[in-house]
């Protein structure tokens, strides 16, 4: 029987849900012995390779390019899992929420403090994903089956929501392992 | 006590005194009713409705109505279960709650509830209105963007600090916190050591300067969920009944 597949990314994130996933010290290779990562950092696949069982995806959307991923995670994964507050609720990258876009391009890239920018104007280079006019939670944006909160999730909440998972159980987690910190 | 009476919680039966709410009589019998703007040291306010119960089979915040004699009341229910965890998420919704970079995180009763009732994740589309931040006293700021709008800090420094630093100003979604009129918090005569400082049970009112002292696994609620300390106090009830005739039925706390 072929293992499930699980393909993994990080949006508007910051990788630390990845290392919460590989802290899981010895469990890692309990975990690559009953799985096939696909798409993942972790294996460096930047296409899918295949139909997979699990997506997780740390981070929100922030951008064009982390909405065409999750869409794509949305079509290629049977199972998609929000990993981590940014992509629960948008988390620190949506603090820029709080201000107009454009307020926050002229501070960051024409007004700061530190800025040099002879050209006075923000990046807007076609190879650059142009931002969304706010962060998004990924459920904003697509269909999710399971939250995974916490930033980063314990290790053991990854732990018990794979677990879960891989035997076809749901993936709510226990409340002892809901965490937003 | 001869004047109490028994009303039923969940089917439990809880003894009571006139003139006590159903809060106080759960609370004394060591029956958790989750709630937010509630404060044993202060008058209660029915703002948060997160105590909300059913008294006969009518809704009503627990931490204001009284009981009645022979009453029964639904506390933890799927139904109100539900009901709480929508009102904890539309106060998620309506601030701007960033726990991952808060110093009250681990010791805040919003957090601690939304993890007692299960939220993985908000269901609701944030607000995202900036608020303001005043942190012009030397040793106490006020991030409204954390504030839940519970009054505890009006009610403690106007009933046990005697000062009113704190009151209510606008309506509705611009309902805030305001300090005496136009006034910064500088200006008012609030004390770092007034009550109304950490009576706040979300990271709205801070001392400045002992953020993040208490390490990860040292905080309030990281041993134990919110409520725990209420239910423990009915276990050591329930096991001291089993050695009388009573049983487990719950009976006032004879303590305090």
């Amino acid at each position: 029987m072929p293992r499930p597949r699980i393909a993994t990314a990080s949006l508007a994130g910051c990788f630390g849900c990845h290392m919460s996933l590989l802290d899981l010290d010895e469990g890692i290779l309990e975990l690559a012995e009953l799985v096939e990562f696909d798409r993942s950092p972790i294996d460096d696949y930047k296409e899918f390779q295949g139909r997979c069982t699990v997506g997780l995806v740390e981070g929100g959307c922030a951008n064009e390019e982390n909405v065409a991923t999750i869409r794509e995670f949305r079509r290629c994964c049977d199972v998609l899992v929000s990993v981590g507050d940014c992509a629960t609720m948008g988390g620190i990258p949506a603090m820029r929420n709080l201000v107009p876009l454009d307020e926050c391009l002229q501070e960051a890239y024409v007004d700061g403090p530190t800025v040099h920018n002879p050209g006075g104007l923000p990046p807007g280079d076609a190879e650059i994903p142009r931002m969304l006019d706010r962060v998004y939670a990924l459920h904003e944006v697509v269909h999710i089956d399971w939250h995974l909160p916490g930033c980063p999730p314990s290790p053991e909440a990854f732990q018990a929501a794979l677990t879960a998972l891989l035997s076809g159980e749901p993936a709510a987690l226990p409340p002892g392992l809901i965490r937003y910190d | 006590m001869s004047e109490s009476f028994t009303f039923y919680i969940d089917g439990v039966p809880v003894e009571a005194a006139p003139g006590m709410t159903i809060l106080d009589a759960a609370q004394a019998a060591g029956i958790w009713i989750p709630r937010l703007c509630w404060h044993e040291e202060l008058e209660p306010f029915g703002g948060c409705r997160v105590c909300t119960v059913k008294m006969n089979g009518r809704s009503c915040a627990a931490c204001t109505q009284p009981a009645e004699p022979e009453s029964v009341v639904e506390n933890d229910s799927v139904a109100l279960r539900e009901w709480r965890k929508a009102l904890v998420e539309l106060l998620f919704a309506e601030g701007n709650h960033f726990c991952m970079a808060c110093e009250k995180s681990g010791s805040c009763e919003l957090q601690a509830l939304a993890y007692r009732l299960g939220i993985a994740a908000p269901r609701f589309e944030h607000r995202w209105q900036a608020r303001e931040v005043d942190a012009s006293h030397a040793d106490v700021l006020i991030d409204r963007n954390r504030c839940i709008l519970c009054a505890r800090c009006v009610r403690a420094s106007r009933d046990l600090d005697g000062k009113n630093v704190f009151g209510f100003t606008g309506r509705g979604p611009e309902r805030r916190v305001a300090v005496n009129s136009d006034a910064r918090l500088r200006d008012t005569d609030l004390d770092v050591s007034d009550r109304a400082v950490d009576i706040c049970p979300v990271g709205a009112i801070i001392r400045k300067g002992v953020g993040f002292t208490v390490p990860i696994g040292a905080r309030r609620y990281d041993g134990a969920p919110i409520g725990s300390d209420v239910e423990s106090a009915n276990d050591e009830l329930e096991s001291a009944n089993e050695h009388t005739e009573g049983g487990a039925a719950a009976t006032v706390r004879q303590e305090e």
